[in-house]
């Protein structure tokens, strides 16, 4: 097996973990940022099919930025939810 | 009963699953070759990059498209948190730490930002992935308490906003008496895949911080 090969097999096994827990963890904030991982390793698997420019994208679109836009509606929603305690 | 429904809906799925995965192997062999056409056509469209080519000559219109729904999303976060903006009430400064990163961390972005633009037209870049960059440290400078420009966008805001979108408009609207919309002449179509380019940058950057940082207003 060549280093190559190893490498995309583990990042095969890792896309598919970090997916199916993103999405079956209970915790909202362990979901995201499980996404988040999902995105880089996403951004990974472009580099390594030789499209550098989706990569690119990936990395910033799609875990950077969404991942901040999900991480704020967490906050907004935990605000939202201390409020009426109080 | 549940048992019974959740096994029907997950042999269903798998139905398709299956379907899906026979119809690609079924899909005839392509008559077109795309890749073959962009190579021969590179010389023409004014950069060296195959997927810049695309985007921004042989395709323009999707990316004009794309470039006005970007916009439209901003407008109606902006119409959302125009709302509730009479309540805000001003957030606490943040820590020196974070302010102090943010401003060494803010000028290195532009920078990468201005380098992905301009090596777009030969290798992989371009307005998309500089626009990211841009507003990644629009983000962190907000984020630091740094730009209090987005709780009420001015003038020059709004105007960055749909510079890209006009600029784009200019150009492809400018091509219309040689013949048809978004057509470059080949001579200039380098220069202005930059200047559309320059101009998208500076837009997607500001639409995509500013979907973040708009709704500061009805998030406090």
């Amino acid at each position: 097996m060549t280093p190559a090969l190893a490498f995309d097999l583990l990042l095969i096994a890792a896309l598919l973990w970090s997916a199916a827990r993103a999405l079956t963890i209970a915790d909202v904030f362990h979901a995201v940022v499980l996404f988040i991982v999902f995105g880089l390793l996403m951004a990974l698997a472009w580099a390594r099919l030789s499209a550098p420019d989706i990569a690119l994208a990936e990395a910033a679109i799609g875990a950077g930025l969404t991942g901040a836009l999900l991480l704020d509606a967490i906050g907004h929603l935990r605000a939202k939810r201390r409020e009426p305690e109080q | 009963m549940k048992v019974w429904l959740t096994a029907l809906i997950a042999l269903l799925c798998s139905g398709l699953a299956l379907a899906l995965g026979a119809a690609m192997l079924a899909l005839p062999e392509f008559v077109v070759r795309l890749p073959g056409q962009v190579t021969a056509n590179l010389v023409d469209s004014g950069v060296a990059h195959p997927v810049t080519a695309v985007l921004l000559n042989f395709r323009g219109y999707d990316t004009l498209l794309e470039v006005a729904v970007l916009l439209l999303a901003l407008l109606g976060v902006f119409a959302l948190s125009h709302h509730a903006s009479g309540h805000a009430h001003p957030s606490a400064p943040a820590h020196p730490v974070l302010q102090t990163l943010a401003q060494l961390l803010a000028p290195l972005m532009v920078l990468v930002a201005g380098y992905l633009l301009w090596v777009g037209a030969h290798a992989p870049g371009g307005a998309f992935q500089a626009g990211a960059v841009l507003a990644a440290a629009g983000v962190l400078l907000g984020l630091a308490g740094l730009l209090p420009a987005w709780a009420q966008p001015g003038v020059l805001l709004r105007g960055g906003l749909a510079l890209g979108l006009l600029v784009f408009l200019a150009v492809a609207v400018a091509g219309l008496p040689q013949g048809e919309l978004l057509h470059y002449p080949p001579a200039l179509a380098g220069a202005l895949i930059l200047l559309v380019e320059a101009g998208l940058t500076l837009s997607i950057g500001l639409t995509l911080a500013g979907l973040y940082l708009a709704s500061a207003g009805w998030r406090q």
